[in-house]
């Protein structure tokens, strides 16, 4: 693993009685792409204020290159922030735009000038250095606040859901293109999103976060096959979460009950500390539910009925009654084709799922 | 011959009809009442006898006197936008930055300053610079002189007063700019490296200059046409302009003279206009920021002359800055300097200070205005109370702004709805025409005004009062529900309508209710500035016809007594209590 290029110990905020930020860790490595996910409110944006030094923590430790810059003002940390309406600044050419934090550093203006067209050329728009912000698109103003950003070459790069204001082919194309940069450069960024596919397309790793604290952070993989909490299996894609009780606990295998006891079945371990008797919920993304029209030797006892059956283009889904599921309709996710479009309203099927795909989450 | 059946024509000659409607009111109001008077003023001054003549100009440039007072008010309208402008800054900047819902505290002081009445303002400076005034005592008390000295009807106390009198509207001019400007800008330069005295001098001023712009035009041309503070706190050689032109109209009813002097006022006006909009456009007036042109083309010289005085204007705060003693562990945020806020609350005592000092002083037992007031007593009052002249004049000021008040209510809503709501060609020219009579110097709207009274027959009675302080208020109506529907979500009468409501109803029912609260405060702003105004009443009415103001100003001219610090106690108690309804009114009807 590289040396850690920002280590957060122990960082909190308060704004009045509301914990904006409860005690929080973070280390990220040189060069990492680390996103910060989750829903308004949840403390990320306070975060990235912290990191950049635009609010000051109550209390914890930052280090940026193992210096200790919690206190330490913005101007003088080294770190570039993409704020999310661009804060390009309207009464400054795109030029003058970008070098304006070279011109902070006391750097001469031929040399600036120099940069500056190379920090263009790197977000391929080299002919706009003497236009206004305002005479640009969303999509090129983006471009420009990421290069007036990147021009000086902070350690670390702060992006605060700089795509939110975006259509969505733009901002597909803008992911791509920011992954781009970022592989050409290898900067540290630090990236704040509440769009999960965002986030799952972008990142080494997510810092998935909740009222304030991390919930869960992996890298995208691990949060999606292996969520920690419910919450991270709710906010990650789309999942199915029964109800259960744990029956067994082996190595490779836990064993549930489902529909109060009634219904056995199978979940992968991965190391869960879950103890029998314990109330759980398991976790089966849609994708990975099999249906077949006889019980299967596994688990024979999931049987279903298909309530609704929609084409949403390469994804069939079906939606089903069961009573080990209670009210909430199971959702079985199938490759579009013949064969899935065969299901009806009101056949009565097998579910089954490989043990892999499944986990068990202590609620 | 075949008559137009085309439905899309009929719609569109419909919507150009109700158009006109909505604008012709305003625009008759403005044109009878303002532009008339004022144009039959001008040619007066090219006519004697019924001939052509330039006579009174030549009268005017004969001698060096006219020349030396424009001189003079151009002097005293300099320094006192310099001041106002630059003190109103920090206040202006300071509330900006605040969020939403701690601004109506400081706002609500600079809100009660901008609408106190200058009478009131000019009175209580005239009491705390006098011989044994706080300031004397004060002075003497600290052992900073011996004896008191003069203060009063000088260079300095007359711009004390006018710079007392205009920074409420340079603060608030600036204000409405500054609320423009993206915070997160300042911000953004501290992220790239810039220290604080760069990031304000070279991102955040920059973005403010619109404003700083505006309120220095518009207390440049509101001073001008001042003549309460020179004529009450000034001397001699503090005369400015229009006191000249109340000279030539109460005393020699030289018309034509008159109509010279505001001929040469409106030209020194027009100028400062000609200038400024060649340097940074009109629209800018207006107080959105006026960027969707794109900034022009300056001289090169200009740039770098602005670019060096930015810089070290950056560079020196910036190592003032790095001087000071260095708190690592600051737990404030960027931007919440304790300095600044110090700075804008001494500003703020110095706006509101002189008018509650006047309080204790109404409740005086002896006769001298001396500080600190001896005894307590009720007389003061009481005489007012007695008094048929001021009781008279109460009821006056009432009638006519409540008349004034709701006339220009219904004659600058509809231009607002206008405004707002239609697209049309020369909106900013018409708006332009609707704030005219602000800039226009309201001596010679005041002068114009009594000529054409004088000969109908309206001069001195109720309803031409009425009228002309119809035409001071309608901007401000105007502006007040401009803003309102700015915030109205008009789709809300489209809901209306498609769940059946017909074009009244739907008025009734949605649109009026939300609005009725923005219509209110604009009524309370229309009646505050008719219950404020002199000029138009100083011509207008005299003796037992006064106006409040045109009482207090006799009043004043006659002798400084209690009696006008108990009255001037009650109209801050009114117009305190006025403003914050209204300012109430106003809150609520942008939030909802």
């Amino acid at each position: 693993m590289p040396s850690s290029n920002l280590k957060i110990s122990g960082l909190s905020k308060r704004y009045g009685d509301f914990v904006a930020l409860a005690p929080t860790d973070l280390d990220v490595a040189q060069g990492e792409f680390l996103t910060l996910l989750g829903p308004s409110g949840s403390g990320k944006t306070t975060l990235l204020s912290l990191i950049a030094g635009l609010a000051q923590p109550d209390q914890g430790q930052m280090r940026i290159n193992d210096v200790d810059v919690t206190y330490v003002a913005p101007y003088e940390r080294d770190i570039g922030v993409v704020f999310q309406n661009y804060a390009l600044f309207p009464h400054m050419t795109v030029e003058e735009n970008i070098a304006f934090p070279l011109k902070m550093r006391n750097i001469s203006p031929e040399q600036a000038r120099k940069q500056a067209q190379e920090a263009l050329e790197l977000v391929r728009l080299p002919q706009l250095g003497k236009r206004f912000p305002k005479e640009l698109s969303g999509g090129q103003q983006q471009r420009i606040a990421l290069a007036r950003c990147m021009v000086y070459r902070p350690s670390i790069i702060l992006m605060d859901e700089p795509l939110g204001a975006l259509d969505k082919k733009l901002r597909d194309h803008m992911q791509l293109e920011i992954k781009r940069i970022h592989r050409e450069l290898g900067t540290t960024i630090v990236y704040v999103t509440h769009d999960q596919e965002e986030a799952m397309t972008m990142s080494d790793r997510i810092c998935l976060m909740n009222g304030g604290r991390i919930e869960q952070l992996g890298t995208p993989a691990e949060l999606y096959f292996n969520p920690r909490t419910l919450f991270v299996a709710d906010f990650l894609g789309e999942s199915n979460l029964f109800e259960a009780t744990v029956s067994s606990v082996g190595n490779d295998t836990i064993g549930v009950m489902l529909d109060q006891g009634r219904i056995p079945a199978k979940t992968a371990a991965d190391g869960r500390p879950l103890t029998v008797g314990q109330k759980v919920r398991v976790m089966v993304r849609p994708q990975n539910l099999q249906l077949s029209r006889t019980p299967s030797e596994d688990m024979p006892g999931l049987s279903a009925t298909v309530v609704d059956v929609m084409i949403t283009g390469s994804l069939t889904k079906l939606y089903l009654n069961a009573p080990f599921a209670g009210d909430t309709p199971i959702m079985v996710a199938l490759p579009t084709s013949r064969q899935a479009d065969a299901w009806r309203a009101g056949d009565t099927l097998s579910l089954h799922w490989q043990v892999a795909d499944a986990v068990a989450i202590a609620e | 011959m075949v008559a137009i059946t085309n439905p899309a024509a009929r719609a569109a000659r419909r919507t150009t009809f109700r158009n006109v409607l909505l604008g012709v009111p305003l625009v008759v109001l403005l044109l009878s009442l303002l532009v008339y008077p004022v144009a039959q003023l001008l040619l007066l001054s090219v006519q004697k006898g019924g001939e052509f003549s330039m006579a009174s100009y030549v009268q005017l440039f004969s001698s060096s006197v006219y020349l030396n007072v424009l001189l003079i008010t151009l002097k005293i309208a300099f320094w006192t936008t310099l001041f106002a402008v630059i003190a109103g800054y920090p206040v202006a900047y300071l509330i900006s930055s605040w969020p939403q819902q701690k601004k109506g505290g400081l706002l609500f002081w600079v809100l009660l300053s901008f609408w106190s009445s200058f009478l009131v303002r000019a009175f209580a400076w005239i009491v705390l610079l006098g011989r044994n005034g706080v300031v004397n005592q004060l002075l003497v008390a600290l052992g900073v002189v011996d004896a008191p000295i003069t203060l009063l009807y000088t260079f300095g106390s007359t711009m004390v007063g006018m710079v007392h009198a205009l920074m409420p509207l340079a603060i608030l001019t600036m204000l409405s700019v500054m609320e423009n400007i993206d915070r997160s800008l300042p911000r953004a330069a501290l992220t790239l490296g810039a220290r604080p005295g760069s990031a304000f001098w070279r991102v955040y001023f920059p973005l403010s200059m619109p404003g700083v712009a505006a309120a220095s035009i518009m207390v440049f041309v509101t001073s001008i046409g001042f003549f309460i503070f020179p004529a009450l706190l000034g001397g001699r050689r503090e005369t400015m302009i229009a006191q000249i032109i109340i000279v030539q109209v109460e005393q020699t009813l030289n018309w034509g003279f008159a109509g010279a002097i505001s001929v040469f006022l409106l030209i020194v006006v027009g100028a400062v206009f000609a200038v400024y909009d060649r340097v940074l456009g009109l629209s800018s007036i207006t107080g959105t920021v006026a960027d969707d042109r794109g900034p022009r083309a300056r001289s090169r010289w200009a740039v770098a002359l602005s670019e060096g005085v930015l810089n070290v204007l950056a560079k020196t705060s910036d190592w003032l800055a790095s001087l000071l003693p260095r708190r690592r562990r600051s737990r404030r945020e960027p931007g919440q300097s304790r300095g600044l806020l110090m700075i804008v609350l001494t500003i703020l005592a110095f706006l509101s200070l002189p008018t509650v000092l006047m309080i204790p002083l109404s409740f005086a037992g002896s006769s001298g205005l001396n500080w600190p007031p001896r005894g307590f007593s009720l007389q003061w009052y009481q005489q007012v109370l007695e008094s048929p002249l001021w009781m008279q004049a109460l009821t006056r000021s009432l009638i006519v702004g409540i008349g004034s008040g709701l006339l220009a209510m219904f004659i600058g809503t509809p231009a607002a709805f206008l405004l707002v709501r239609a697209k049309m060609r020369g909106k900013s020219l018409m708006l332009a025409f609707v704030l005219s009579p602000i800039i226009v110097p309201r001596m010679i709207i005041a002068v114009g005004m009594f000529y054409m009274f004088s000969r109908v027959g309206l001069a001195g009675t109720t309803l031409g009062l009425t009228l002309g302080h119809t035409v001071i208020a309608v901007p401000y109506v105007v502006m007040t529900m401009m803003a309102v529907l700015r915030n109205y979500d008009t789709r809300l009468d489209l809901a209306a309508q498609s769940l059946g409501a017909r074009p009244t109803q739907v008025l009734r029912h949605v649109t009026f209710p939300i609005l009725i609260a923005g219509l209110l405060s604009s009524f309370l702003f229309a009646f505050a500035t008719s219950f404020d105004e002199l000029t138009i009443s100083l011509f207008a009415s005299g003796g037992l016809n006064a106006t409040l103001p045109k009482q207090f100003w006799d009043e004043v001219n006659l002798q400084i007594s209690p009696v006008i610090a108990a009255v001037s106690t009650c109209l801050f108690v009114f117009v305190a209590v006025l403003i914050w309804t209204a300012d109430r009114l106003r809150r609520r009807s942008a939030t909802q």
